[in-house]
């Protein structure tokens, strides 16, 4: 690809040739993610729809499917209202600081091996860091909008989101412990040699709460109670119309994709074959099949699906966690279940466990 | 011995992992939805839908102004107002139905002594503007007349019942 445009950067001065190469990249990335999470509004729909014996939306377009563009219509010409007495600077700032962070950590993210904007070291403290920020987002929107409702969704939604940082963080320090680096294309590339050597084995429990706190992370159900339409309507964000509201939900939505990428590629090999290890190596030299078969972008769009597809699941299952709970099992099972394992770890590495650390 | 158990499987997951699995189930069932405007769901003979006076083979109308439905209707919805016509027998002038203050409840119905006002099984109406759910006795009469062969063969098919 970017062979194909060298040619016409031969005439730009070099740190504009590399700035629009940059745009160039962010493009690639955003524009599939945006359409990622409108098309995951209309597979959170029908996903839903089926496990409830219904068929979901299917009127729109053929199969339902041009939903997420009317859906988008439809928000982009409502009008956004402001609260007479909301603070009107924080109210419109509140919905850009939460999807900025959400977008921004996208970045470090490989979709295969060097296929990364910024290959940068401390990829999985900046996806942290990123991650962190968008509570702000939630908080401010809370407090501009001058509701009670919308004030009671941030609280909660702040204390939450902190509580399962701190899971969140430990979780991943056992797999920089694991990969011994904190870049996430090492982290994947540590991983390799077949379905067995992927950290999801040695670090399962980590898995697991690394997952579940994802979910408690992005607000999702069952631990959504920041937004809760049964108790405070619809928490932070009840205040919100027309595009703010929008940009609210491609947040969201992006933070799970996200989520959903980085099990993929923390626990699962992210783009590695889970054939490797079970085909001999030579099949993966064969033309078109053994791309196939081998390891690609494919297989980590394909995990990244499935653990979606775990998040949808999940919020078609079970009922919304009472809030005393959900601050029970953070604080109570996971750190503590984490620390022993990052301990246990610890041992193994230090030790060289064959298989995996060796 | 019973908290070790609960504790291990709330550690485990294990009671959501069947939640999982069960929903999961689901996932590929068939399903129930009715496509509503090109699918219907069968209505029994006794539906209770937009309202018609019928009339006797002969065309006369079968109402003879006995008060029952109105007396009976518990949302008052029914305003009679009636005659006596040159031959001797007793009719309305007047048959005024509100669709809107009407529960459907079909005590009308079931109080008529001659088998006049029924209830249909025709749902799918709407007013455009004020009036048009005041149902008159020309607008009841008439939707009798058009309905007639599938008002007659539900109440046969409800007869054996009543």
């Amino acid at each position: 690809m970017l062979d194909l445009i060298e040619p016409f950067m031969q005439w730009m001065p070099e740190s504009l040739a590399n700035v629009s190469i940059i745009v160039m990249k962010i493009t690639a990335l955003l524009v599939p993610l945006l359409l990622g999470v409108a098309y995951l509004t209309l597979a959170e729909r029908k996903v839903i729809g089926y496990i409830q014996v219904r068929i979901g939306p299917n009127r729109v377009g053929p199969r339902g499917l041009l939903q997420p563009i009317a859906d988008a219509l439809k928000l982009l010409t409502k009008e956004i209202i402001l609260p007479s007495s909301a603070n009107r600077f924080l109210f419109l700032v509140g919905p850009v600081l939460a999807i900025a962070p959400a977008v921004a950590a996208w970045a470090v993210i490989p979709f295969d091996d060097g296929m990364v904007i910024a290959d940068v070291n401390a990829g999985l403290l900046y996806i942290l860091a990123m991650t962190s920020m968008g509570v702000y987002g939630v908080i401010i929107a809370g407090w501009a909008s001058n509701s009670k409702y919308a004030f009671l969704g941030a609280l909660r939604s702040a204390a939450q989101i902190v509580s399962y940082e701190i899971a969140m963080g430990f979780a991943i320090v056992g797999v920089l412990l694991a990969a011994g680096s904190l870049n996430i294309g090492e982290i994947v590339l540590a991983q390799q040699g077949g379905v067995w050597q992927w950290f999801w084995l040695p670090l399962l429990p980590l898995f697991f709460i690394y997952f579940i706190s994802g979910v408690a992370e992005t607000n999702r159900a069952p631990f959504d109670v920041a937004e809760g339409e049964s108790e405070i309507v619809a928490g932070f964000h009840v205040e919100y119309s027309g595009m703010a509201f929008a940009v609210f939900f491609l947040a969201e939505y992006a933070n799970m994709i996200l989520v959903a990428a980085l099990t993929s590629l923390l626990f699962w090999g992210g783009w590695l074959s889970p054939l490797e290890g079970i085909l001999p190596a030579s099949v993966f030299d064969i033309a078109v099949i053994g791309a196939l078969l081998g390891p690609g972008i494919h297989w980590f769009l394909l995990k990244t699906a499935f653990f979606l597809f775990v998040f949808l699941w999940l919020r078609a299952t079970f009922p919304r966690y009472r809030y005393d709970q959900i601050m029970r099992l953070g604080w109570k099972v996971f750190i503590p279940i984490t620390i022993v394992w990052l301990l246990l770890v610890g041992w193994a590495v230090v030790d060289h466990w064959a298989p995996w650390f060796d | 011995m019973n908290v070790v158990t609960n504790y291990i499987k709330s550690l485990f997951l294990i009671e959501l992992f069947k939640g999982l699995r069960l929903t999961f189930g689901y996932l590929g069932q068939k399903k129930i939805t009715v496509q509503y405007p090109e699918e219907k769901t069968p209505l029994s003979p006794r539906f209770r839908g937009l309202h018609a006076l019928r009339r006797y083979p002969n065309g006369e109308e079968r109402c003879i102004a006995c008060k029952l439905c109105e007396a009976v209707c518990p949302a008052l919805a029914i305003k009679i107002e009636s005659t006596k016509r040159d031959d001797g027998t007793r009719r309305t002038t007047r048959y005024d139905i509100d669709l809107t203050k009407c529960i459907f409840c079909g005590y009308c119905e079931e109080s008529c002594p001659v088998d006049s006002i029924v209830e249909t099984d025709i749902f799918e109406y709407h007013g455009e503007q004020r009036g048009d759910l005041l149902m008159t006795k020309e607008k009841l009469l008439a939707v009798g007349d058009k309905y007639e062969k599938q008002i007659a063969k539900n109440r046969e098919l409800d007869a054996p019942y009543r």
